[in-house]
């Protein structure tokens, strides 16, 4: 449905074959499509605008690389400014020099706010701290059972307020205040304020979180926001910023298909840094947030000079030279697969690999690709079964040392074959990638890789 | 079947779409300001004007193109007309879809409505809503609790039954939703309920094995009684952007979804998100949310929408 930028970019720039320059003329024509494809990716209209002026400036002149084309060199630009602007490295929680510290958790209704709640209890416990959780939704029916059935689950305490009859008293800012005397009193070092969801435009409402900062005194204030939101995600950011003053954004629902432009957007308009990214349903499905992948998500599939960029960092050139005159020389062997499946992984899982591949991602359905990460795991085991003879010259594997093989990895026997025939086909596939020059090679490379993830 | 509060329903809807009533139209008056025909720049700003009201990227390039088109076979366009022809291609739009039908009137009881979307849309919230809309509509209504996973939505959903005189069946946290799905029909066929109305957990639509659930609630429903569920109602938030796209295909694909329900329209300038939405997909809106009162969930009627967004 939503072309992805990189093709678009790539295919506005095939006219260019044989210019060397990007130019004002050529580049022109092309921000319009770039645009166009960052507000289809949810990025907010004047960020867009403004993010492809920057573009504009700083490709026009730019020589470009003789090894790769003029479309994949404005990738580049494109994926260096979008990683830059969407904040340097993940920073965490700032914690307060006099326990405990109080963070106050804020957004719209249906963000994701007790759920998130839920998860950094759980991550701030996995680093040694002691948090409460402080029930100040008390106007949805059930968030108080519902943040309390989340806590359970992860062990922390709840502070909550309700009346003799026990029905909530609907009094947010003294559950807050109430909750951070409570950790004081009963050495818990993090409070975390679950407020209720609310519009920006709501008055009322906006006072009363206004009220929760100015009595609890959060030493951190995180903005929950959907990464599925459309276009009014910056206006909501801005009110809550402006009511706030908040000091990071945490993303949620990661784990769609949305490619999250909103986030460049609240980033660009309240340069606040996004700490945190959730992706999933399970409490421990927390991260800190990456700008390069968040960058790579909005930009689509398919950005091979990042990901030429990385596999050079990880195998390193001298690696890289040996491993080609290997395979020139036809000695690429399994144990080589295994190091090059294990960089693989290191690089982020194949999913991660293909994600970055125009031709795999093609080839694999988001469903596959969990049952190719589990795969991984069963090529270790069945090459680590092999002898190292066995690893270096497959050949010499006849039927009974299949049978053993496959013993030792607990496997079948027609698993072992499977490992052997991938082998065999990536084999013939790096030495033909080898035969290519240029462009040809990224493409042979891409292929191969492919290979690997069909033999998962 | 809800017809009698019409007049009190177009004064909600009409404040409940004034943010983005003054956003949308305020802005184009803002940019033909002090210019007399229409010409690039003014076509260029209007480009941003639409995307910005969420309308999309595809139905705002089809508006400018018509737009365009105008001005090309006329050779001039006062700016004047501007709005009048925004306000037509607007209700061109919501037009050619069918109308929502199901929810007004239905052939036989118990009217099974299946609810799904998302996490975080309003789906629980909607169905108290709707159970309340039937209620006051003379019907009896059960809820069947079949979002079993998040926490407390049960405890949620029984807050709803109460307030709407619904009568819920539920099981315990963590048990087979279609297992809770077939206990409700049941239900309702024993006691001849009118109306049956099942909530079900928020489920991203990328999870394959969630949606491959979904589907296998509506399969249960469908054995107990054929051709229900009647009235399958993907809920969606307002503020969603370019990805309801994927949300409606996807769900679509598994529960065939009839109807759609766009939750939190009130307060803010997102109203624009129904008019791309009557453009991209094939499916009739069938509610519209436009504040957090019980009464506030509304039949759709683009006639209606299309007058309340150009008073």
């Amino acid at each position: 449905m939503f072309d992805n930028l990189t093709a678009k970019l790539e295919g506005a720039f095939k006219r260019l074959s044989g210019q060397g320059r990007i130019n004002e003329v050529n580049i022109a024509q092309t921000m319009g499509e770039v645009r166009r494809a960052l507000l289809e990716a949810d990025v907010n209209y004047q960020v867009a605008r403004s993010f492809t002026n920057r573009i504009k400036d700083k490709a026009l002149g730019t020589e470009v690389l003789r090894s790769v084309v003029p479309g994949q060199m404005l990738v580049k630009i494109v994926y260096d400014e979008l990683v830059m602007l969407l904040g340097g490295a993940s920073k965490g929680i700032k914690h307060s020099t006099r326990p405990p510290t109080v963070i106050l958790v804020a957004g719209l209704q249906g963000s994701g706010k007790t759920t998130f709640c839920g998860k950094l209890a759980l991550h701030l416990k996995q680093e040694g701290r002691a948090p409460l959780l402080a029930a100040a939704d008390v106007y949805r029916p059930a968030a108080v059972d519902q943040l309390r059935t989340l806590a359970a689950e992860v062990d922390v305490p709840v502070y909550a307020l309700a009346d003799d009859t026990g029905a909530v008293i609907q009094d947010a800012p003294r559950v807050a205040t109430e909750a951070v005397a409570a950790a004081r009193k009963n050495a818990r070092d993090v409070v975390i304020i679950d407020t209720a969801g609310r519009l920006h435009v709501d008055a009322t409402m906006m006072a009363e979180v206004a009220d929760i900062k100015q009595r609890a005194k959060p030493s951190e204030i995180l903005f929950v926001v959907d990464s599925m939101t459309g276009q009014d995600a910056v206006n909501t950011a801005r009110e809550f910023n402006n009511k706030l003053n908040f000091d990071g954004v945490v993303l949620t629902k990661l784990d769609g298909d949305a490619r999250g432009g909103a986030a460049l957007s609240i980033r660009s308009v309240v340069k606040k840094p996004i700490k945190f990214a959730s992706t999933g349903e399970k409490l421990s499905q927390l991260m800190p947030f990456h700008p390069d992948r968040m960058a790579r998500r909005i930009l689509g599939m398919g950005d091979v000079v990042s990901l030429v960029e990385k596999a050079q960092q990880q195998v390193g050139k001298d690696q890289a030279a040996a491993l080609r005159k290997k395979i020139r020389k036809e000695q690429f062997n399994l144990q080589d697969m295994l190091d090059q499946l294990r960089q693989v992984e290191r690089m982020g899982g194949v999913a991660e690999m293909a994600k970055m591949l125009p031709q795999a991602g093609q080839l694999l359905g988001d469903a596959v690709q969990g049952e190719k990460e589990k795969g991984f795991g069963r090529t270790e085991a069945i090459i680590l079964s092999m002898t190292h003879e066995e690893r270096a010259r497959p050949q010499i594997i006849n039927g009974s040392r299949r049978r053993r093989i496959a013993r030792g990895a607990g496997l079948q026997v027609r698993d072992v074959n499977e490992v052997l025939r991938s082998f065999r086909s990536i084999r013939l596939v790096m030495k033909r990638a080898m035969k290519m020059k240029g462009r040809g090679r990224q493409m042979g490379m891409a292929q191969m890789m492919q290979l690997m993830q069909r033999q998962h | 079947m809800f017809g009698r509060k019409n007049e009190q329903d177009q004064a909600r809807l009409e404040q409940g779409l004034e943010k983005t009533r003054t956003s949308l139209f305020g802005k184009l008056s803002r940019l033909v300001r002090g210019k007399a025909t229409v010409d690039d720049a003014v076509l260029d700003e209007l480009e941003e004007v639409l995307v910005s009201s969420d309308i999309g990227v595809k139905t705002t390039v089809t508006i400018i193109r018509h737009i365009q088109e105008r001005v090309a076979k006329d050779r001039y366009l006062n700016t004047k007309e501007l709005h009048a022809l925004i306000r037509d291609e607007i209700a061109r739009l919501l037009h050619q879809r069918p109308r929502a039908t199901a929810g007004n009137s239905f052939e036989s009881t118990p009217h099974v409505i299946l609810v799904v979307g998302v996490n975080g849309v309003g789906k629980t919230t909607t169905v108290g809503k709707l159970a309340h809309r039937y209620r006051q509509a003379g019907c009896s209504v059960v809820i069947g609790a079949a979002d079993t996973f998040r926490a407390a939505a049960i405890e949620q959903l029984e807050i709803w039954a109460r307030r709407a005189g619904a009568s819920l069946i539920k099981q315990r946290h963590g048990s087979d939703p279609a297992s809770v799905a077939f206990d409700t029909v049941q239900s309702a066929l024993a006691r001849s309920t009118d109306v049956v109305i099942i909530d079900t957990a928020g489920r991203l639509h990328t999870r394959t094995n969630l949606m491959d659930e979904l589907a296998k609630i509506k399969r249960v429903i469908d054995r107990q009684l054929k051709g229900a569920p009647h009235e399958v109602l993907l809920v969606l938030d307002a503020s969603i952007g370019q990805n309801a796209v994927h949300q409606a295909a996807q769900f679509t694909r598994s529960v065939d979804v009839t109807g759609l329900v766009i939750t939190k329209l009130d307060g803010t300038a997102k109203g624009g998100i129904i008019i791309g939405i009557s453009n991209d997909l094939e499916i009739p809106v069938q509610y519209i949310g436009v504040g957090e009162r019980v009464e506030d969930l509304q039949v759709f009627d683009a006639q209606r929408f299309v007058a309340a967004l150009s008073i």
